[in-house]
């Protein structure tokens, strides 16, 4: 008999509107508590205080309009959110502190996420939807201006991004970017040419979410359907479909790889948290907390490993925090941490 | 005349005569050591003739001389070697049957004195130094040569009565070795010595008899000693038979000659003791064919008239009836006896439980010792008869009959039915009601434990071999497809579902959601109620939900509190056109809403279905058994809360009590017509499974009726209803009727039932006796008491409080 899956640690509650994003910010030092970042339909950000569980600071810059993406940059004093009226703020938290200092309009009205990857000490490359439908933008920050916009050719036709993933195979390389597509496509952009390397229709229905693994060169979409799918880049950068997992249900909205590549968490249609362990994809756990469809998964950065959070937001207004898959041997931690990413 | 007989007389009576009047130590020590010659063994012995004259004639008569001679002061007249070598020596090397008769007459005819000590301590010596088995062989060697049967028969009365004639005498005082656990395991040892000696001497080709060791054997046995005795018996003669075939005889001889009168207690202690059946096979030979009376007592008594036995002993038994050719028709001929008396109705209607799962063991050790030769021969009678059993069986009320006979059918299909299919039911085994001989391997939880079940194991440092194999998952049965139907939020809308919808999907979230939107919309409810409760009444179940019968029951049973269709319900349980089902739904909601009703309504929402088991009933084919413990703890439960009144009056939840208005509405038309049949209905009938859980729906409905004004005229017409029934067949039904005395006891004010019904309390109570003593049934006869116990206290406080 295996063991009945576990109850979240605990449960936050007040946001009163669908919660559709999640950040964790954990790294700082004492005092600096672990902070939970999220944004909500309402187009309030909120700041949890992971310590006391409760509310620390409520962002209002969207005007009431779904936020749908936030994410510290340069430490907890600077956030990045994004909100359905096409703006991309910069927050100043510091000091206590929540004015928008800078903003982005996107003029783009999809929900596509956009994607951060820091490149350099105070030098960061943002992915976002760009102004045409089929459009992804790449922008450089904090000077805003456009590196470059990748355009598919006409014939394509690969619809709307959906989903976007920034990344570097080493730290100062040529970031490439990983988008998700309306037609159920993933295509590897290099940014430097603006070219696409390689295309991947992995699914029939757009490709609600994609998270990556540069280290083993592996990544995971989700869509619409009932289909997990796991794809994988080869030397000649081509992406190729290692494995595919068919769910109970369909519909995962979020996936997300724990920075330490163990476990890989999906937020389902199906108001269900699924967690696979990501090197062969094999189901480890079912979460059943939520009252609707789970919106958005996210692993909080907690420097060690043992007190690595799962969060998830949902439509019935929670987010539900979970300890799992978290406890590690004394060797491991150390090997672990010495390898942690960034 | 011969002179010598004349001189040894002569000399023995001057002896006694010094005895008795001198008081000269050297005088009688001299006679005595004149005496000693004649019992020889010291170097100037007697010619032999005069010993045997002696001991033959004179001894006994000496002895008796020398008892009653004995007094402190005489015997203080020899020196204690003198004692020891004189006196003693005559008791202890003498012959030992007569010296033990004379030792215990002297005992049973003395008071307490010096004198009694001094032959207790002798006879303790005499037992000590292996006197029992002197006596025995003594005999053995005379019975050879036709000995005296009153002697015998006396002596044999005394050796197998010896702890109680000291036990007696000696009251506290009593010496361990006279204990019965000490006595008879010597007795035992003495036994095997003498048989020891019997070989022996068999071997030197001497004639001997055995039959006073078996006389021994079968009166210990028969006076209810034989584990005391057998105890250290079987052991020996199991170790000695083994590979000595003259021990083997030896043993047979020894239980062919107990006498008839005892040979079944020996027979059953052997059966017990013996380790199995092939030491039991060696110990018996072949003695069932040939005593009659033990073969009466091994195929009849043991196996069809007693079942107090454990399941070894009917191993050893059977086993032993198959490891002969001689005697394995009797294993053919018991086996169609047991299944005789397990497909007979009667028996199945009146035996206990116990004894029904006995004689299955019985037959379950029978067909695995069958060969198949036998089973074909058989196979046809066999067939026969489990069909004949099979449907007595499946016909009874109680669960644990009906899986019994579902066991033994099973096992005898798959014994005669070498090819093709065989019978199977879906039984799920209860440990403690499985017949079978030898237990099968119990299910072992399957599966481990997690150690630490989400950790991540250690691995060394070798990162790269880390796989999601050391990740241990979870359990993900719950991980089913996802239900995305609009549930009904309007009572009608439900009854819409529920008529018309050939959607399953809605149909089933309209199931679940029903209870809980009846309880929330009582207004609605009241409006809809009766179309409502018809359309549950009749529901189907169109396709599996899981607790399809439980949540339509919950939802009934909302509906009858929401809204009184009681009448509706109650009337439709004698009209036409129901299946026995529905009508067993029936009682059970009508049981499960008075007790919400009867419940104080204050102690809140989450109340009584849950907290009170929910199975006040079974569904057909669901276990009676819980319905059992069910009403037994109610009963316990009433019963502590009489008698601690102070507590139930500290109890916060109060409200006015809402069944009391409509306990007779629930009780009356149910109790009407139970004696008219309909066409489809017959309760005195065949339907007696309703008509039992009718009795046990009474009961409740009574039980919860405490208080209410009503309470009185139900108890009367309920008392009248068991009256009726009394002598019903089925158990299932005595046990409702019992059920529902107890209810009466317990709610009807104890001054209206012993003024108005005093008659029927009275008849009631002389029944109850009856039943108490006499019923077949183990929770009949345990009801009764109760219930006579209740009355008894009943009787009491009315008596303690005079009017």
């Amino acid at each position: 008999m295996a063991l009945p899956p576990p109850d979240p640690q605990f449960v936050l509650r007040g946001t009163s509107a669908e919660v559709h994003t999640l950040h964790f910010y954990c790294g700082g030092q004492e005092p600096d508590y672990p902070i939970l970042f999220s944004g909500s339909s309402n187009g309030l950000i909120h700041v949890w205080n992971l310590k006391t569980r409760r509310v620390d600071t409520i962002l209002d810059g969207h005007g009431g309009k779904s936020v749908y993406w936030v994410e510290a940059i340069n430490g907890r004093d600077r956030l990045l959110s994004q909100g359905s009226n096409q703006q991309i703020c910069l927050w100043d938290l510091a000091e206590g502190r929540n004015t928008v200092t800078d903003s982005v309009f996107t003029e783009n009205v999809g929900f596509c996420k956009s994607s951060l990857l820091k490149v350099a000490q105070g030098h960061w490359l943002m992915a976002m939807p760009g102004k045409d439908l089929d459009e992804v933008q790449v922008l450089e920050l904090p000077s805003k201006t456009s590196v470059c916009t990748l355009k598919p050719e006409a014939d394509a036709k690969p619809g709307m991004p959906m989903c976007l993933k920034l990344w570097q195979p080493d730290f100062g390389s040529c970031p490439f970017l990983l988008a998700g597509y309306e037609d159920g496509s993933v295509i590897l952009w290099n940014l430097s040419g603006g070219k696409i390397l390689s295309r991947l229709g992995c699914h029939q229905e757009p490709v609600m979410s994609l998270d990556f693994d540069s280290e083993k060169k592996k990544g995971v979409s989700g869509s619409s359907e009932e289909v997990l799918t796991v794809w994988s880049l080869d030397e000649q950068q081509n992406l190729k479909v290692q494995k595919t997992h068919k769910l109970v249900n369909a519909g995962i909205a979020d996936v997300a790889i724990r920075q330490d590549k163990k476990i890989l968490a999906t937020a389902g249609w199906d108001h269900r948290i699924r967690i696979f362990g990501w090197k062969k994809l094999k189901p480890l756990a079912i979460l059943n907390y939520h009252t609707a469809t789970v919106h958005c998964v996210s692993f909080s950065d907690h420097s060690r490993p043992s007190e690595r959070l799962l969060a998830a937001g949902s439509k019935d207004h929670r987010i539900s925090i979970w300890s799992i898959y978290n406890q590690t041997s004394g060797a491991l931690h150390c090997s672990l941490e010495t390898r942690k990413p960034d | 005349m011969d002179p010598e007989p004349f001189e040894v007389g002569h000399v023995v009576r001057e002896a006694i005569n010094i005895l008795s009047s001198s008081r000269n130590g050297v005088q009688i020590s001299e006679a005595l050591g004149t005496i000693k010659c004649y019992l020889g063994g010291t170097e100037n012995q007697a010619p032999l003739k005069e010993r045997e004259e002696f001991t033959r004639v004179h001894f006994s008569a000496f002895l008796r001389g020398l008892v009653s001679n004995l007094s402190p002061d005489w015997i203080e007249l020899l020196t204690s070697d003198q004692q020891k070598e004189l006196w003693d020596s005559f008791f202890l090397e003498g012959p030992a049957d007569q010296v033990f008769l004379v030792l215990l007459d002297s005992i049973i005819s003395m008071g307490p004195s010096f004198c009694l000590m001094k032959v207790i301590s002798i006879l303790e010596q005499f037992l000590q130094t292996g006197g029992m088995s002197a006596l025995m062989w003594e005999v053995c060697h005379q019975q050879a040569q036709a000995g005296l049967p009153t002697f015998q028969e006396t002596l044999l009365n005394k050796v197998v009565c010896l702890p109680d004639h000291l036990c007696n005498k000696l009251q506290g005082n009593n010496l361990p070795i006279f204990f019965p656990q000490n006595y008879f395991p010597l007795l035992a040892t003495e036994i095997i010595q003498v048989l020891q000696r019997i070989s022996d001497s068999l071997r030197d080709g001497l004639d001997c008899s055995i039959s006073f060791v078996s006389q021994v054997l079968g009166k210990v046995c028969m006076h209810g000693r034989r584990e005391e005795i057998l105890k250290v018996l079987v052991p020996r003669l199991m170790d000695l038979t083994k590979v000595d075939c003259i021990w083997q005889r030896i043993c047979w001889r020894l239980v062919e000659c107990v006498p008839d009168r005892w040979i079944e207690a020996v027979v059953c202690g052997f059966v017990q003791k013996a380790p199995g059946a092939d030491v039991l096979s060696r110990l018996l030979g072949n003695l069932v064919v040939k005593n009659k009376k033990a073969q009466f007592v091994v195929t009849q008594k043991l196996l069809l008239q007693q079942y107090s036995y454990a399941t070894a002993v009917l191993q050893n038994l059977l086993g032993y009836l198959a490891l002969d050719s001689l005697r394995r028709y009797l294993l053919i001929k018991v086996l169609k006896e047991l299944l005789e008396t397990w497909g007979s109705s009667s028996a199945v209607k009146h035996s206990p439980v116990e004894q029904q799962l006995y004689v299955s063991k019985a037959i379950l050790i029978c067909l695995s010792h069958l060969k198949e030769p036998e089973i074909e021969s058989n196979g046809q009678e066999l067939l026969t008869s489990m069909m004949g059993g099979m449907k007595c069986h499946l016909d009874s009320n109680l669960p644990r009959v009906r899986r019994l006979g579902m066991i033994v059918a099973e096992s005898i299909s798959s014994r005669i039915t070498t090819d093709g299919p065989c019978l199977k039911f879906q039984v799920r085994l209860h440990r403690n009601d499985s017949p079978s001989a030898t237990p099968t391997a119990v299910s072992k939880p399957s599966g481990n434990p997690h150690p630490a079940a989400p950790a991540v194991p250690e691995e060394g440092s070798d990162l790269e071999l880390d796989s999601d194999d050391d990740l241990i998952p979870y359990d993900m049965s719950e991980d089913k497809e996802l239900k995305k139907m609009k549930v009904p939020v309007y009572i009608r809308d439900c009854i819409e579902v529920l008529t018309g919808s050939e959607d399953m999907d809605k149909w089933e979230a309209t199931m679940k959601v029903l209870e809980s939107l009846i309880r929330r919309n009582s207004a609605t409810t009241r409006e809809v109620s009766m179309e409502l409760a018809k359309v549950l009444l009749h529901l189907e179940e169109k396709t599996y939900i899981e607790g399809f019968v439980e949540l339509r029951k919950r939802a009934l049973v909302a509906v009858t509190i929401t809204d009184a269709v009681v009448q509706y319900l109650t009337s439709q349980f004698y009209s036409l056109n129901y299946s026995l089902c529905q009508r067993m739904d029936i009682l059970d909601v009508l049981a499960l809403a008075a007790q919400e009703l009867s419940q104080p309504q204050a102690s809140g929402k989450n109340k009584p279905r849950s907290t009170q088991s929910p199975c006040i009933q079974t569904v057909p084919g669901s276990d009676s058994s819980q319905n059992w413990r069910r009403i037994v703890d109610e009963r316990i439960k009433s019963k502590t809360r009489r008698l601690a009144k102070g507590q139930s009056l500290v109890e916060p939840a109060c409200g006015p009590n809402k069944f009391s208005s409509l306990a007779g509405h629930f009780f009356f038309p149910l109790i009407q017509n139970f004696d008219r049949p309909l066409v489809t209905f017959d309760l005195l009938g065949d339907d007696h499974l309703v008509l039992g859980r009718l009795a046990h729906t009474l009961a409740i409905l009574m039980y919860f009726a405490i208080h209410t004004v009503a309470a009185a005229a139900m108890g009367k017409s309920l008392l009248e209803f068991v009256w009726a029934l009394r002598f019903h067949t089925d158990s299932y039904v005595r046990q409702g009727l019992l059920s529902a005395v107890s209810s009466i006891l317990l709610s009807v004010p104890s001054e209206r039932l012993l003024e108005d019904m005093t008659d029927e309390f009275l008849e009631t109570q002389s029944w109850l006796a009856d039943v108490a003593e006499k019923d077949p049934d183990g929770d009949c006869r345990r009801l009764a008491w109760q219930n006579l116990l209740l009355m008894e206290n009943l009787l009491k406080k009315l008596r303690s409080v005079p009017s």
